[in-house]
């Protein structure tokens, strides 16, 4: 270990990347493991709208389709949305903050391989021909009728993908409370680490109800429990209270690392400081509290009776409130700014009107007996797009535009940047706005084909026509990404001019170890601060340069992880094969050992020593890279 | 003054929307064409709804685009710093309230209709006579079909629903093997038939639905339920009180049925059909198929296919292509090509209306 830049062989930089416990490398992991899935899941998309661009299409088979919308669901909330979310967490919020890493960079390494192991499983049910296919809310009669092992791999993918997330959730939790750099208090800390903040606590909250439904679903369909079978007494409204209690929070676990890059975006493109920041991190912390409060909103129509879905009505309406206020102020921080339309700025003010369009109109569905007609129709489907991609992924194609340079010392191309975003958005808005008035005219959502004569043929030419936009769109990101890493041409630590936190007074990418001194935080928007008093670097050191201890990487969360997954199988399997049973020991038996080995081997890390540090520093100075 | 005029503006503005919104969509299907108190009362949250949201949007958009016409940097200059403002209190506040009240206004007739539409106590009311006062259907939701039972009156039908029109019907909802969800979208929203329990609800039927495109009212399954969700379609026939009776009557005469159009075919339908579909009217829900008493009168078959002999025989023929995943068996190999087109001449003929 050490900082000194040297060619490495394929194979050395390989297992660098198995074994980092470095947050920042952690991020990128995240960020190529969620945008593959990204893909996947945009796949599964265009696969859905090819099938229905026309009436009675059989380019898919019913079963199929089913197969198609579950995945396409299931990886774009689980697989592609909150992994690449954690990645800009894991690489952005610690040098938000001044820290030098997470608090638990063991557990960091194996939330990641978790929910990349997690993801694979859960896609080699295609391999195998047995999809999960009961929607990716996999209600539980239908989830428990299903035939296959579909819903298995659904069960036992999410569930080792969730540990992940749990344990991802829990350790940015801690690292905000116990590493954040002297003066940077709870309400200096910039936006964006406060909305991780309160998405992981909410992860915290949210996530041990999935791991016990997905634990009773297992168990019903693997060693016949009857959590679920009605005729042996279980229920199945039990199902989705559980999935709905973690399945709302979840949504807000999406959106509000989003609000947050938003919150970062705004007033560095507008050099304005966040209008009402203590607003915002209250009306953060309200909607995170709130989140849980609704769940049963999403089941109006289950029957739970007027006084029940009028408590929830009202409960969700009130949401619109901290939502609003986050709005306007975002509106004010544009307000007597001094605009400049980047990239990143583009996708942040797409976001305003896209977001308020579908928080709207779930305000409309908080409206129980009006939601008796839009539940479960194209509106829905509509709606959620709306907030899902108008809200999160603008954030993230924002977020990978505004984060890019700092990520890897390069910038993406602006140009072409904007035709993405045109595409996207365009594309975006001619995809789902259409699907508001399917809803109306009476399309339920999930339906494979429709009949001709219903009146829904041209709005759902439109609906495909812009998804093909939208695909348009992702291919000419990933035309600049390859064209941006080709030509690598180096920038400098703070590339947008603007920056007003910690991570734009350091190098671009920054050195392993963050920051060569501990910074001092004087106030919110740190770097600003100090900018405009005169100090140029944009840092004041909170201590003199000294040794820095650093945690040495290690492939035993990757091994962890690969027993459970194993496991899993063995598990899926072992009624049916002989081999079941053995795997499934030996998966667990595999897993028990690495964390053994964990436990007993003296792990204490190393140090960079202090003189290390003065030469990247020297280096630097002389214009070369740390 | 001032209050007229606003209410004058939420008016038009109201009335605008209803113009866009209305545009388009069939009257046999659409939502935002009711054809009942209940679709009604729901469109007209909708449409309150949807006013104070535009209005949302519209406040929004409108701050949005000054801010970006005023601020822009080429505007400003690329050296200008901006006034680094905190925040204002005052403002804040008003955008704090402003929605509170807002959805106050959306809040408190959401609670009545709530309250309104969950009402059902009149289900279980009994005349003098000790018979039921409200029409009373109970709907079971199968893979992928509807039985539609009526307890009082001793008959049940299947796919094809009818109900008097102008009075509150009732209806009980329960599922006999997944969840699904009942929805007449002109009609008013959908309740979700469970597995475990029964769901209450009632509807009311303004439109006669012989005047529509097909004669019918669309209804659909809203919740997925397997590969064939989306084909499980039903159909809604509403008739003014007096015809329904006279279906009624018919529908018990359907007991004792003599005349058939084709007896060859109701040999197959007794050794090949009867075991999961009735040809009688008269009985309790629970059958394994469909019930068949007024097939002739139906408007589709199984739901979604045109109702021809040429469809009926391919559905006889293999349903399973047609429907994947429903539970009746493919007849191509078990009858000949004479029997299938004596059994759909037979099944055709079953009509209670002529």
């Amino acid at each position: 270990m050490s900082s000194v830049a040297q060619k490495r062989s394929f194979g050395a930089a390989f297992w660098d990347w198995m074994t980092t416990v470095d947050h920042k490398k952690i991020g990128i992991l995240y960020l190529i493991g969620g945008g593959f899935f990204f893909v996947l899941g945009g796949i599964e998309a265009m696969l859905i709208r090819i099938q229905l661009l026309q009436p009675n299409n059989d380019f898919v088979s019913a079963g199929l389709y089913n197969d198609l919308i579950t995945m396409h669901g299931t990886t774009m909330i689980f697989l592609a949305a909150m992994p690449i979310l954690f990645g800009f967490m894991n690489y952005i919020m610690p040098l938000q903050i001044g820290a030098r890493d997470v608090a638990f960079p063991f557990i960091n390494s194996l939330g990641f391989w978790m929910f990349f192991f997690g993801g694979l499983f859960l896609n080699i049910s295609w391999f195998l021909g047995q999809v999960p296919d009961a929607g990716w809310t996999s209600y539980a009669s239908l989830s428990i009728a299903s035939p296959g092992h579909g819903i298995d791999f659904y069960a036992i993918g999410l569930q080792i993908a969730g540990g992940g997330t749990l344990m991802a959730g829990i350790n940015f939790l801690v690292t905000i409370i116990n590493m954040r750099a002297p003066g940077m208090t709870y309400m200096r800390m910039p936006l964006f680490t406060w909305t991780t903040f309160v998405a992981s606590a909410m992860i915290l909250f949210a996530f041990p109800p999935l791991t016990v439904g997905l634990f009773f679903l297992t168990f019903d369909r693997m060693f016949g429990a009857n959590f679920f079978d009605h005729t042996m007494g279980g229920n199945t409204i039990i199902w989705e209270h559980i999935f709905w209690i973690f399945g709302h929070p979840e949504v807000y676990i999406l959106i509000l690392p989003a609000f947050g890059i938003f919150s970062e975006i705004f007033p560095i493109f507008s050099r304005k400081r966040l209008f009402g920041y203590p607003a915002m991190v209250f009306a953060t912390v309200l909607i995170g509290f709130l989140g849980f409060m609704v769940w049963a909103h999403h089941m109006f129509t289950v029957g739970l009776g007027p006084t029940a879905n009028a408590i929830f009505a009202v409960a969700t309406m009130a949401i619109a409130v901290p939502t609003g206020v986050k709005i306007f102020n975002w509106l004010l921080t544009i307000w007597g700014g001094s605009i400049r339309v980047t990239t990143p700025m583009l996708y942040a003010l797409g976001f305003i009107p896209s977001f308020v369009m579908g928080g709207v109109t779930g305000v409309m569905q908080g409206a129980a007996p009006l939601d008796y007609q839009l539940h479960d129709s194209y509106f829905i489907v509509a709606h959620f797009h709306y907030v899902i991609v108008g809200g999160v992924v603008l954030a993230i194609l924002g977020g990978l535009h505004l984060y890019w340079p700092k990520m890897f010392g390069t910038m993406l191309n602006e140009a072409l940047g904007k035709i993405t975003f045109i595409f996207f958005f365009v594309g975006f808005h001619c995809t789902f706005l259409i699907q508001h008035w399917l809803g109306f005219w009476g399309m339920p959502r999930r339906v494979w084909t429709y009949m001709d004569g219903q009146g829904w043929n041209t709005a759902n030419v439109i609906s495909s026509v812009g998804a093909l936009l939208m695909a348009i769109g992702v291919i000419v990101l990933v035309i600049n990404i390859i064209m941006t890493v080709a030509k690598n041409e180096r920038i400098g630590n703070d590339p947008w001019g603007d920056g007003r936190t910690l991570e734009w007074a350091i190098p671009s990418p920054p050195p392993f170890y963050n920051f060569t001194a501990t910074p001092l935080v004087r106030g919110l928007d740190t770097v600003w601060i100090e900018k405009s008093e005169g100090n140029m670097t944009g840092l004041t050191p909170a201590e003199p340069i000294t040794d820095i201890h650093m945690p040495n990487g290690s492939i035993i969360p990757f091994l962890m992880t690969f027993g459970l997954f194993v496991a899993g199988f063995g598990a899926m399997f072992h009624q049916e094969t002989s081999w079941g049973l053995p795997v499934l020991i030996f998966g667990l038996a595999w897993t028990f050992v690495a964390m053994a080995a964990r436990s007993l081997k003296d792990d204490l890390g190393f140090h960079v020593t202090k003189e290390q540090i003065q030469r990247d520093v020297d280096n630097a100075s002389k214009g070369g890279r740390i | 003054m001032m209050k007229g005029l606003k209410k004058w503006r939420l008016l038009s503005l109201l009335a605008v929307l209803t113009v866009f919104l209305a545009g388009c969509g069939q009257q046999e299907l659409s939502t935002l064409l009711p054809a009942g108190q209940v679709g009604k009362d729901q469109f007209k949250l909708l449409m309150l709804a949807s006013g104070i949201m535009l209005l949302v949007i519209i406040v929004v958009v409108v701050i949005y685009v000054l801010a970006l016409i005023r601020f822009g940097r080429k505007k400003r200059g690329e050296d200008f710093i901006p006034e680094q403002t905190e925040g204002s209190q005052k403002l804040e506040l008003i955008w704090t309230i402003i929605p509170i009240i807002l959805i106050t206004i959306l809040a408190v007739p959401t609670v009545y209709y709530t309250y309104k539409l969950g009402d059902v106590k009149a289900m279980e009311e009994v005349d003098d006579d000790g018979n039921a006062k409200h029409l009373v259907v109970d709907v079971t939701a199968k893979l992928y079909w509807w039985e539609f039972g009526y307890p009082d009156l001793g008959i049940v039908t299947a796919q094809e629903l009818v109900v008097p029109t102008d009075e509150k019907v009732y209806f009980n909802l329960k599922a006999a093997d997944v969840k699904h969800s009942f929805w007449i979208p002109a009609v008013g929203g959908k309740l979700d038939t469970n597995v475990e329990n029964l769901n209450k609800f009632y509807l009311t039927f303004d439109q006669e639905s012989k005047d529509l495109k097909d004669g019918v009212f669309y209804g659909k399954c809203a919740e997925l339920c397997g590969p064939s969700h989306s084909l499980m379609d039903f159909k809604v026939k509403t008739l003014p009180r007096d015809d329904f009776n006279t279906w009624v009557k018919n529908m018990k005469a359907t007991a004792d049925k003599t005349e058939v159009a084709n007896a060859d075919g109701e040999e197959v339908f007794k050794s090949s059909c009867i075991g999961c579909h009735a040809n009688s009217g008269v009985g309790d829900s629970g059958a394994q198929g469909p019930n068949l008493a007024a097939f002739g009168d139906r408007n589709r078959v199984a739901g979604f296919i045109e109702h021809d002999k040429e469809h009926l025989k391919e559905w006889i023929k293999n349903p399973q292509k047609l429907k994947p995943g429903n539970k009746m068996p493919s007849f191509e190999d078990q009858l000949s090509d004479q029997e299938i087109d004596d059994l759909a001449e037979y099944l055709l003929g079953l009509s209670v209306e002529q």
